[in-house]
């Protein structure tokens, strides 16, 4: 046999210079950012051969938020900014003192909580908007409809359970949501005041 | 001075390259429209990447603004596209998940804050019709 060689070793120095290559070219190629938004679910499609049978719903459970092609906002029948709308929701979405012109109050069983509360049940917020709206006022508006909803469940649940919504388990946030059912409408398009 | 022991080296950067790797997700297009999202306090991560197609809506980038003009439009994978295309597109990608995956298909709209409410109306008509319900306003969080 020939006499044994002793293989050299493979110079393995570059090998962290080509992989820090990789990896750089990996941070700059890929985006870590997780998307983050606001979750809605559209109504079905309606059916072409059923008659639009509208729900009618009573007068006092709709509050309309409208927004014209100037972006101005009209709440029910006045006028304000998109700071009011909150306030606004969280008042029509309570009905604390059993308002007439407020959502009615009726009583609901409460599963996870073994009582009756009288919650506005049938209420509905509706936001119509132009086809000249700017989409960062609607996206304001729907984000302050949640906020309010989000407020009301926070009181509730620091009410009941002594602690914030976020915090609860799941029996109670389910309790919390059958008291403040999110309702907000995604109104089928219309024109108002002249299109852009 | 005895030389450091370097041969290591390349596994911890293999290490943190594959990290990197699965956490990440590639830049799924080269955006032909500008966009700045709308900001909102209230906002929710999105559950599942992999369940989400997304419609970009904005103007046209500086470069592709002489080609396109300046009004707002709707980019879907790497072409503006008319809001009727939507539908093919949701068809298409909600066609490619798995079973299981479908009740969790979301679409996240993309949409810059100037973009008249008109197209996005028309939008989420399409979605609905193609059965798309669960949609997302993307938006940046307030600081």
């Amino acid at each position: 046999m020939g006499k044994k060689r002793k293989m050299p070793g493979l110079n393995t120095s570059s090998t962290a210079d080509i992989s820090f290559m990789l990896l750089i070219f990996f941070l700059v190629t890929t985006s870590m950012d997780t998307d983050q938004g606001l979750g809605r679910t559209l109504p079905k499609p309606p059916e072409p051969d059923q008659e639009q049978n509208e729900i009618k719903v009573k007068e006092r459970n709709i509050l309309n938020i409208r927004i014209n092609k100037d972006n101005y906002l009209l709440i029910g029948e006045d006028y304000c900014t998109v700071q009011d709308v909150k306030e606004r929701a969280k008042v029509f979405i309570k009905n604390e003192n059993n308002d007439p012109n407020l959502p009615e109050l009726r009583p609901k069983k409460i599963k996870n909580l073994g009582k009756t509360m009288m919650v506005t049940e049938n209420h509905v917020i509706s936001v119509q908007t132009d086809r000249g709206t700017d989409y960062g006022v609607y996206f304001q508006v729907q984000d302050a409809l949640v906020a309010a909803y989000n407020e009301l469940r926070d009181e509730f649940a620091k009410a009941e359970f002594g602690h914030k919504y976020e915090f609860c388990t799941d029996k109670e946030k389910e309790a919390v949501r059958d008291v403040y059912p999110q309702k907000i409408s995604e109104a089928e398009p219309k024109t108002y005041g002249g299109t852009k | 001075m005895p030389e450091m022991n370097t041969s290591s080296l390349p596994d911890l950067i293999f290490s943190i390259l594959f990290f990197f790797m699965m956490v990440t997700t590639m830049r799924e297009v080269t955006l032909m429209v500008k966009f700045e999202k709308p900001v909102g306090t209230q906002l929710e991560k999105l559950a599942r990447k992999s369940c989400t197609s997304f419609v970009y809506i904005g103007q046209p980038t500086d470069n592709l603004r002489g080609q396109f003009g300046s009004s707002h439009r709707i980019q879907l994978n790497d072409k503006f596209a008319e809001p009727a295309e939507i539908y093919d597109y949701v068809m298409e990608d909600r066609g490619g998940l798995a079973e299981n995956d479908k009740p969790f298909y979301t679409v996240s709209l993309k949409v810059d804050h100037h973009t008249p409410m008109g197209i996005i109306t028309d939008v989420k008509q399409i979605l609905r019709k193609a059965y798309a319900l669960k949609i997302v306003y993307s938006a940046n969080k307030q600081q």
